[in-house]
């Protein structure tokens, strides 16, 4: 049989185009291998977020978006692989919030990248502080943004003042949420205790949509359950031994004390452990990312995952 | 000379006389000229201005160079009817648009050789004193990844004029070259997706032309160094990228009915 010679450039041609295919994705790979953060280089050489914005030649709201993808995904890279250094992300921020001041998403999620203390976050809290200013400078009637700034100031800088100040100016935007005005009104009396952590979680998490944030809240509002319920059983062992002058040997003797209805249990349903020093500890302690009390001397958490 | 060869020669002589072509370098030389005066009303950024506005200036004329010409290559014989004479000759259909390719890829490195030599002497008129450095040498890199761009280009500007409107083909072109310039963001996309969106993603991703890894021009007017492993992935990239094309210009135009 032969093979005629448009057929012979066909199968030819088809071949070559395979193979070149095939090649070409290999070496993109190769590619890809050897400019991991490509992407994140030209921030080191183009810094100026103005510059940027020049350069976007009118394509603001698209550069903004691939800027804020790319700082996304910079937090997200150095946060799974336990890179506690975030060098490019403030710089990342700058330039998305730049090209388009009105993206709240970049303040909201670049400000809880940004101010939690390494390996949550990137323990920039000025600079995250900084970041929303800049963003309530913006959007001004946006009270969100008031409550992120409030929650900085609350937990990352323990700046009770400004927390409620932030509240405070939240609370007087159009449609903001009733419970600003709570917070503010709470923190005058009860800055610092586990109440108003409680709430200013529960807050989170009622003022969103979003599955991350609710997770995240509810991580934190069991936290504060184990900080709470350990708190508490320590002052039962401490009475206890007041009354006694022995340390309870199990939960059953402060049971048969009248001192607790039954054996109390972690907000995962497992049974608290009570020492034979009197102390009380979780079971469990990696199921409790952000827990204060209740953890074996000496341990250190696990690097918090990333859904 | 073979008739891939005669067909090449022909398609930059063709190029070279069009005078749109003249009007672009004459264009892009003064863009370099521009970059001198941005330098001496800037300060102590003048190089840096010279190298970022100048290869910005070879890149973008050769971008629009390549497109413009690029799309007209097929369509342009078949209205003046030029295209039947030459394939009533001993010349296949494949050897056409190789021939096609090579002409106005060689056109666009004498374009750019021309539009170097005005960087360069640019860099050189606003250097003190008047000499170059070691690290421009990188230009001369940042150059031949712009070639290598403008070689892809032709090629897809080539796959699309050989069935598609110059417009249409334009227009494609000119989409692909500038997803291709976001090529490792789209990758990056891709690969924060799930499901079935990171298949479709990932496959768009590779399937599109890679231009972000060739440009280096941020990086060369630092004088960052750029390393061999990348000039040697670019180019074999270039090469395998183009030929696909070209491969599919091939057996679209094979098939294609010209009468």
């Amino acid at each position: 049989m032969t093979i005629t010679g448009s057929r012979k450039v066909t199968v030819t041609a088809s071949i070559l185009l395979l193979v070149s295919l095939a090649s070409s994705v290999l070496l993109l790979q190769r590619l890809d291998q050897l400019r991991s953060h490509a992407t994140l280089e030209e921030v080191l050489y183009l810094t100026s977020p103005k510059w940027i914005k020049r350069l976007s030649l009118g394509y603001d709201g698209l550069m903004a978006d691939i800027y804020w993808t790319r700082a996304v995904q910079y937090f997200g890279g150095h946060h799974s692989q336990g890179i506690e250094e975030f060098k490019l992300l403030d710089p990342l921020l700058e330039i998305t919030t730049a090209l388009d001041p009105k993206l709240t998403a970049a303040y909201e999620f670049g400000a809880n990248f940004l101010a939690p203390k390494p390996p949550n976050g990137a323990g920039q809290p000025d600079k995250a502080v900084a970041l929303v200013e800049y963003g309530v400078r913006n959007n001004p009637d946006n009270w969100r943004l008031y409550y992120n700034l409030g929650f900085i100031y609350y937990f990352d800088l323990k700046d009770y003042t400004r927390a409620a100040e932030a509240f405070e100016r939240g609370s007087k935007t159009p449609n903001a949420h009733p419970f600003l005005r709570i917070l503010a009104a709470q923190m005058a009396q009860h800055a610092g205790e586990i109440q108003m952590a409680r709430m200013l979680w529960q807050t989170a998490y009622a003022s969103t949509k979003d599955e991350q944030i609710q997770k995240n809240a509810t991580t934190h509002l069991r936290a504060l359950q184990v900080d709470e319920d350990v708190t508490e059983l320590e002052k039962i062992v401490a009475r206890y031994q007041e009354l006694t002058g022995l340390l309870p040997s199990s939960f059953n003797a402060l049971i048969g004390a009248g001192m607790l209805r039954g054996v109390p249990v972690d907000p995962r349903g497992k049974p608290y452990k009570l020492l034979p020093d009197g102390r009380i500890e979780l079971r469990n302690p990696d199921d409790f990312p952000f827990v204060e009390k209740g953890l074996p001397p000496g341990y250190v958490a696990p690097r918090p995952k990333l859904d | 000379m073979s008739r891939v060869g005669y067909i090449a020669v022909n398609t930059f002589r063709e190029a070279v006389r069009d005078r749109v072509l003249y009007n672009l370098v004459a264009f892009a030389l003064l863009l370099s000229g521009a970059a001198i005066l941005v330098g001496q009303i800037s300060i102590d950024i003048e190089r840096l201005v010279v190298v970022n506005l100048g290869l910005t200036a070879v890149s973008l004329f050769g971008v629009v160079i390549a497109i413009f010409i690029g799309i007209g290559l097929v369509s342009k014989e078949i209205d003046k009817k030029t295209l039947y004479t030459v394939l009533s000759r001993p010349v296949r259909r494949w050897e056409f648009v190789v021939g096609k390719f090579l002409g106005l890829s060689g056109t666009l490195f004498v374009n750019t050789f021309f539009m170097a030599i005005g960087v360069f002497a640019a860099l050189l008129y606003v250097s003190t004193p008047h000499r170059f450095q070691s690290s421009d040498a990188w230009i001369l890199v940042a150059l031949f990844f712009i070639v290598l761009q403008f070689v892809i280009l032709c090629s897809l500007a080539l796959l699309f004029s050989s069935f598609s409107t110059p417009v249409e083909s334009a227009v494609f072109t000119f989409a692909l070259f500038v997803i291709g310039s976001f090529a490792e963001d789209l990758r990056g996309f891709a690969r924060m997706s799930h499901g079935l969106t990171r298949w479709l993603a990932t496959g768009a991703a590779y399937l599109v032309p890679n231009f972000s890894a060739l440009n280096v021009i941020g990086q060369v007017a630092h004088g960052q160094p750029i390393s061999a492993h990348l000039i040697a992935y670019n180019t074999a990239y270039a090469v395998a990228y183009s030929a696909m094309a070209i491969c599919g210009a091939v057996l679209i135009f094979e098939r294609r009915n010209l009468k």
